[in-house]
Formats: structure tokens, sequence, C-alpha cells
């Protein structure tokens, strides 16, 4: 029986003791620690979702690099295919230029070519005709240097005369 | 390295229980001839008995008439009186000290009378008692206990203040998860809608306040072995802290449940409401009688086990005396957590009913 009857001077005691306990813990313990506890999960909270955040803005920046890469890769390929092809048409042109030059030059040195020998042979030709009268004449004039020959030639003229 | 813990561990539990052993020893020694008496070291002492005839004697505070202060040891090296008990042959031993006026008879002070004797009827002294204040041993093992939890948690405090919000070191490290169990498994679980940050305080408290003072019992020696937690006056006034707590915070909807319960019809409401009524101490009174039967309990096995030696005054008893013993002190170990964190859970969930808000 005395096992569960209460005494009045223990209950005092743990009833003050409590409430000193209470008292101290709560203003001097469990509010800063928990006040600390608090600070720090909220900032290991914050702490990871800004891990978050920055883990997708690094995807979205190197994404973003990639495009970036991938343009420029593009832009590049294009100017170079564009300077080839500029390269290319370039000294295509610049054949058919020099092409179309030498061919001119090819026709009009024909034509010169050509001209001069018409000029030379018609100078030719001048001169062979007067080389001819001039043979001729001085032919004649053998021919009929005296009598006998101008006999003899027209003989001999007659005698083609009557051969025909 | 959690090898090296639970050998560590496993060794200073060898040591406890062989000391408890050892103090018991001397303790069966005086009282050899007589029987075993357990209930006298689970109860209330106004000495701190460590061995053979070697004791604290702890101060004796009386309201009577005024304030009146002595050492027990004046009490307990008084006169021993023998009487008549409640039969003819048995007999009834006091101690009296006739210069103070007081006799102790089973460990409670009585004034005595003009003769210097004290009256008894039916075995029981009928002599006035005085208002025992007493710094008795469990008053001091109280004491120890608050101490002890003071060092703690100030030590505890110091880390952060000094460290800030940083991952906790050493003490903090082995204190703040249990504040934080404390808060999150227990306050924030039961109590909702972010009502449980106003009892969080009184939880830990009474958790720390529980927990350590369990503990400190398990420890044989001084400081400790004192059945604290096992007092019913200890778990009366932390029970009736917890049933104050609760009305004083029940809300509109708490004392509708009790006086008008919805869904009852009116006709049967002359019986639900002192069933209610009852219901409301009935709660504390369950977490009193729990923590009060289990450490008291646990206080009895134990002793009982070691005393299956004295019982046979042969000391080969201890092969099977101390295994079951350190066997039965690792369990009160975590009996000790157990009924703490019971204790607080209960207590949270009687406030969380009383703090709810209707949800019909």
């Amino acid at each position: 029986m005395d096992l569960v009857t209460p005494n009045l001077g223990l209950m005092f005691w743990t009833g003050l003791i409590f409430v000193l306990l209470l008292f101290i813990l709560t203003k001097f313990i469990w509010k800063p620690i928990l006040s600390v506890v608090n600070t720090r999960e909220k900032s290991i909270s914050d702490s990871l979702e800004l891990a978050e955040k920055t883990m997708l803005e690094m995807k979205s920046l190197q994404a973003q690099n990639e495009n970036l890469l991938k343009e420029a890769r593009a832009e590049r390929d294009a100017i170079v295919r564009d300077a080839n092809a500029i390269a290319t048409k370039m000294v295509e042109d610049s054949k058919n230029v020099a092409k179309l030059e030498a061919d001119k030059i090819i026709i009009s040195a024909r034509e010169a070519i050509n001209n001069e020998k018409v000029a030379a042979l018609a100078e030719l030709k001048t001169q062979i005709a007067e080389f001819s009268l001039q043979i001729a004449e001085k032919v004649v004039r053998g021919e009929l240097s005296s009598d006998e020959k101008q006999k003899a030639l027209s003989e001999k003229l007659a005698a083609d005369f009557k051969l025909n | 390295m959690a090898f090296k813990n639970v050998l560590k561990s496993v060794v200073l539990i060898c040591l406890a229980v062989f000391s408890l052993n050892v103090s018991f020893a001397n303790e069966g020694e005086k009282h050899k001839k007589e029987e075993l008496n357990i209930q006298h070291h689970i109860m209330d002492a106004h000495e701190w008995h460590l061995w053979g005839e070697t004791s604290v004697y702890l101060p004796v505070i009386l309201l009577d008439g005024g304030l009146q202060t002595f050492s027990s040891k004046e009490l307990y090296h008084g006169t021993v009186i023998k009487a008549e008990g409640h039969h003819a042959e048995e007999e009834i031993e006091y101690i009296a000290n006739t210069e103070i006026g007081y006799a102790i008879f089973h460990e409670k002070i009585y004034k005595l009378n003009a003769n210097g004797e004290l009256n008894f009827h039916d075995g029981h002294p009928t002599n006035a008692k005085p208002l025992d204040f007493s710094i008795t041993k469990n008053t001091l093992s109280l004491f120890f206990g608050s101490t002890i939890i003071l060092l703690l948690m100030f030590s505890t405090a110091k880390f952060y203040k000094k460290n800030g919000a940083v991952a906790p070191k050493g003490l903090a490290k082995f204190i703040e998860p249990l504040i934080v169990f404390v808060r999150d498994d227990i306050a924030k679980a039961n109590i909702h809608n972010g009502k449980h940050h106003k009892y969080t305080p009184y939880l830990l408290t009474i958790f720390f306040f529980i927990f350590i003072n369990n503990l400190l019992g398990l420890v044989p020696i001084l400081p400790g072995g004192a059945n604290l937690t096992g007092n019913i006056s200890f778990t009366i006034v932390l029970a009736s802290f917890t049933l104050l707590i609760t009305l004083f915070s029940a809300n509109k909807n708490y004392w509708k449940h009790i006086f008008a319960t919805p869904g009852v019809p009116i006709a049967l409401l002359p019986i639900m409401i002192p069933i209610e009524i009852v219901g409301i101490f009935a709660k504390p009174f369950a977490l009193l009688v729990r923590l009060f039967a289990n450490m008291t309990a646990g206080h009895i096995i134990i002793l009982s086990l070691i005393s299956i030696i004295f019982v046979n005054q042969n000391a080969a008893w201890g092969f099977l005396s101390v295994p079951m013993g350190l066997f039965i002190s690792v369990l009160e170990l975590l009996v000790a957590f157990l009924q703490a964190y019971l204790f607080t859970l209960l207590s949270s969930l009687f406030i969380s009913a009383a703090v709810e808000e209707a949800h019909h």
C-alpha cells in the first residue's frame, strides 16, 4: 500500500523541479537550439533547391551553348561552302574571260594575218604583173630588136597559125 | 568502430550490473536473517544507503507549526522501540528520537506523543504526521537527474552558440537527433496545423526529464539507483501537468465533444457526459500508472534476480542470476527510452485531441 501512496514532499519537489526545468530549458535551450536547427534545415533545403535550380540553369545553358555551337558550325559550313562556290565561280569566270579574250586575240590575229596575206598577195600580184610586163617588154623588145628576128617571129607565129 | 562501441557498452553494463550485485550483497548481509525486503529498495528513504553500515544521511525538512530541519542521522540513530503490531505475536520496530520529538516508521516521520512513543492501531501509527518536505533519496536523485539534464543541454546549446547553424558534432550530435525526433515524430506528427510549436518545449522537457531519470535509476551506485520514475508521486505530478495543459489548451470543439458529443442522441447524453468526464481523468491516470508500474517492475525484477544469490545463500547462483540480471538491465535500457517516448507520445496525443479543430 505504501508503494501506491503519493508522498506530498516528493510531489512538491518534483513539481518545483519540473517547472523550473521547463522554464530554464524552454528559455535557454529548446528555443535557441530549435531555431538553429530550423535555420539549418531551411538553409539545407534552400541550398538543395538552389542546386536543383542551378542544375536546370546549367542544363539550359549547356543546351544554349550546344545550339550556339551548332549554329556557328552551320554558319561556318555555309561560309566555307559559299567561299568555295565563289572561288570556283571566279576561277570559272576568269577562265571564261581569258578564253574569250584569247579567242578574240586569235580571231583578230587571224584577221590581221589574213589582211596581211591579202595585202601581200595583192602587192605580189601587182609586183608580178609589173615584173611580167617588164619581162614581156624586155622579151618583146628582144624579139623585136632586129628585122630578122621580127621576121622569124612572124614566121613562127604564122607557122603556129598554120598549124591551127 | 560500431563493434568497438558495442563492446564498450557491454563492458559498461557488465560493470554496472556487477556493482549492483555488490551493493546488494552488503545490503543482503544486513538483512541476512530477515526477509529480503525488495519493497524497501524501491521505496523512498531519508538516507542513501551505500554499503554495510555506510549511508549518506539526507536532510529532513518538516513543516510542523514552523520549519524543522535536521539530519536524518538523528532519526536513524535514535532509540529503537518495539511495539505490538496488528496481531499480538507480530512485533513492530520504529526508531524514535525524543530530543527532537520525531520517530521514523517505514520511512514515514511521525510526531512522538507525550511519553516519547508512537500509538499504534491495527499496526498503523495514529500519531500526527508533519508535512514532510525532506530531501529524500528520490528528491536527491531528482536533483542529480535535473543537473545532468542541465549540463547536457547547456553544453549542447553552447555548441550551437559557438558554431552557429552547422552540422552537429560531439554531444550535440547525440542530443540533436533526440530533440528533432521529439519535435518531428511526436509533436509535429500528432499536433496538427502548426500548433505543435507551442507544445514542443513541454514535450521535450518531459521526454528528457523522464528519459534521463529513468537511466539514472538504472545506475546502481550513488548518483543513481533511486526508483524515482517508479515512484507514484513523481508520475502523478507529471501526469497532472499533462492533464492541466490538456485542460487549459482545450478549445470549444473539445468541450463540445464532452458535453454534447456530436451524433449522439440527447437521451444518451446523461450517460455519455459522465463517461467523457471520467475519460478526461482516465487518460492521464493511465499515463501515471504505466510509467510507475513499468519502472517499478523493472527494479523489482533486477533486484529479485540478484536476490536469488542471497535467498539461496550461495554465490554459485551468481552464474544464473548475473546473466539474467544483465539481460534485464539491458532490457531496462530499452524500457527507459520506451517509457519516456510513450509518456511524451501520449501526452502529445491528449494535447492534440484538445486543440483539434472540428472537421465534421
